[in-house]
């Protein structure tokens, strides 16, 4: 499908952003050139919503709002990207692998196991 | 630089809900505090910083404070607002521009989680529709990675929001005065895991006022604190803040809480270890912690033994937030910076009643420490000194 994330390299220091930036947040450089993401990373860090956001401007989902897992992903390029974490089990998030599944709304991986499950059930 | 600007005057109002009042009638209450505790009035004062997040302008306070014609600047900096106003009204004084300054903090939030609007952040608005425009979600991820590097304990959480209360508890100006069992924070609703209910701050109403003098106003004052450093800072690359759609760079996140206090300590010629009483930003009780180790107090993961230890305690080594921090005062972002002043320059007055610090349990602290910390990587530190 050729789903990936779209960020960009600095030209002057090599430093990549996500989403792509307009000045190199290291080096001050104004060249900048798009760059599409790797698509499997690891777990950086992570936390559970446990209540529904407030709405607006959350859009709680259409069977209602269940408690997700939001985190950092640390890609193969080395930037982390904040994204919504589909898994089965909150407990085994930690420094887990994951693949990219959507880029919007925002970005969103899935633990193998949560591939698997949601595979089962579409 | 050091020892060239003092703190003659220092004022809170009440903290807490005061429904009827404005956060313009909290800065008054505080300002009124801090120029009755120099011995001043209005008139005497030559210029002045300040402001609010959301309560606004500090400079139309002068419509009921007299309209002197001094020059007065209105600061929005985050949780850096009364950080940046007593650093903006130090270097007035250093400058030889005024000999009396004075800084002001104050805000007047309305009940329940700050509302933060993606376009405000650079964000999309899907940021906000996917659920990630909720400020709890970043603490919740940081401490939960620093919990796990540095083999803390999450009963840790509960014993650093624990001794919040119990001080806030002995602290009349305080928002929250019962205490609470760390069995009962941790058992609270979870929020964003490892983080409960009770182990965060909440958006607060308070003002909070500091008068500064040259050395030659402060000469002779019996009750004037030194400031003997401070300092300012925004993030440097790498840093980790709330609403960051990424992190960038490789390693470990940049911390410009270190970068300010390193500032602060270097410009006083003080080291971490000769502060008697800190004051560190608890928005939750993971960022005390963290914020330990950030402003040079202790290595990573050392917090685990120092809190069960009770080092942090009002009676330990180095006792931290001992008006309750923002756990029990809340959060009104504005005064919360200046309000970590006045606790300090109260403890080292010896002035802090039921909760006063005792070095070596007899003499009064003659150092402490301030620090502040905020969206988007914003940090204000202060040493000062009897």
């Amino acid at each position: 499908m050729g789903r990936s994330l779209t960020g960009s390299r600095c030209r002057n220091c090599g430093n990549v952003a996500f989403p792509p930036a307009r000045g190199c947040q290291s080096c001050g450089g104004s060249d900048q050139e798009t760059l599409e993401l790797g698509t499997c990373g690891t777990v950086w860090g992570f936390t559970v919503q446990r209540f529904a956001p407030k709405s607006p401007p959350y859009v709680v989902p259409e069977g209602g709002f269940v408690p997700f897992a939001v985190g950092y992903v640390e890609l193969p390029e080395g930037v982390k990207v904040e994204a919504v974490l589909d898994c089965t089990d909150f407990a085994r998030l930690d420094g887990a692998e994951v693949t990219l599944v959507a880029t919007e709304p925002v970005p969103r991986f899935a633990t193998d196991a949560a591939l698997v499950s949601e595979g089962a059930t579409s | 630089m050091s020892g060239d600007v003092s703190i003659i005057g220092a004022g809170l109002s009440k903290f807490g809900r005061q429904p009827g009042r404005t956060g313009r009638d909290l800065a008054l209450e505080a300002i009124a505090a801090a120029l009755a505790d120099a011995g001043l009035a209005w008139p005497d004062v030559q210029v002045a910083f300040g402001g609010s997040d959301g309560s606004g302008l500090a400079d139309t306070l002068v419509a009921d404070l007299g309209l002197t014609g001094i020059p007065f600047t209105n600061v929005k900096n985050g949780c850096a607002t009364g950080g940046s106003a007593l650093m903006s009204a130090m270097n007035a004084i250093r400058s030889g521009a005024a000999e009396i300054a004075l800084a002001v903090g104050f805000d007047k939030h309305p009940r329940g989680a700050f509302d933060p609007r993606p376009e405000d952040w650079g964000l999309p608005a899907a940021y906000g529709e996917a659920g990630l425009m909720v400020t709890t979600q970043f603490f919740g991820i940081k401490i939960a990675r620093y919990l796990r590097e540095h083999g803390i304990s999450e009963r840790t959480l509960a014993l650093v929001a624990e001794k919040a209360y119990r001080n806030g508890s002995l602290n009349p100006n305080a928002w929250r005065r019962e205490p609470i069992s760390a069995d009962e924070i941790a058992a609270a609703d979870m929020v964003n895991d490892p983080l409960t209910r009770f182990m965060f701050c909440s958006p607060g109403e308070g003002g909070a006022a500091i008068v500064l003098a040259s050395e030659s106003v402060a000469a002779g004052n019996g009750r004037a604190v030194r400031v003997l450093g401070a300092a300012t800072r925004t993030r440097r690359f790498g840093s980790f803040e709330v609403f960051s759609p990424s992190i960038q760079g490789s390693g470990r996140p940049s911390s410009v809480s270190s970068d300010a206090a390193a500032a602060a300590f270097a410009a006083a010629g003080v080291t971490p270890d000769e502060v008697d009483v800190a004051q560190l930003q608890d928005t939750e009780s993971g960022a005390e912690i963290m914020h330990l180790a950030e402003c040079g107090f202790c290595k990573d993961g050392e917090q685990e033994a120092m809190i069960a230890a009770g080092e942090t305690e009002i009676g330990g080594r180095l006792p931290v937030n001992t008006d309750g921090g923002c756990i029990a005062n809340g959060e009104p972002i504005g005064a919360s910076g200046l309000r970590q002043v006045h606790e300090i320059v109260t403890q080292l007055r010896g002035e802090a009643g039921d909760r006063q610090v005792r070095r070596g349990h007899s003499a009064d602290p003659r150092v402490g420490f301030t620090h502040v910390y905020g969206a988007p990587g914003i940090s204000a530190c202060t040493v000062l000194a009897v």
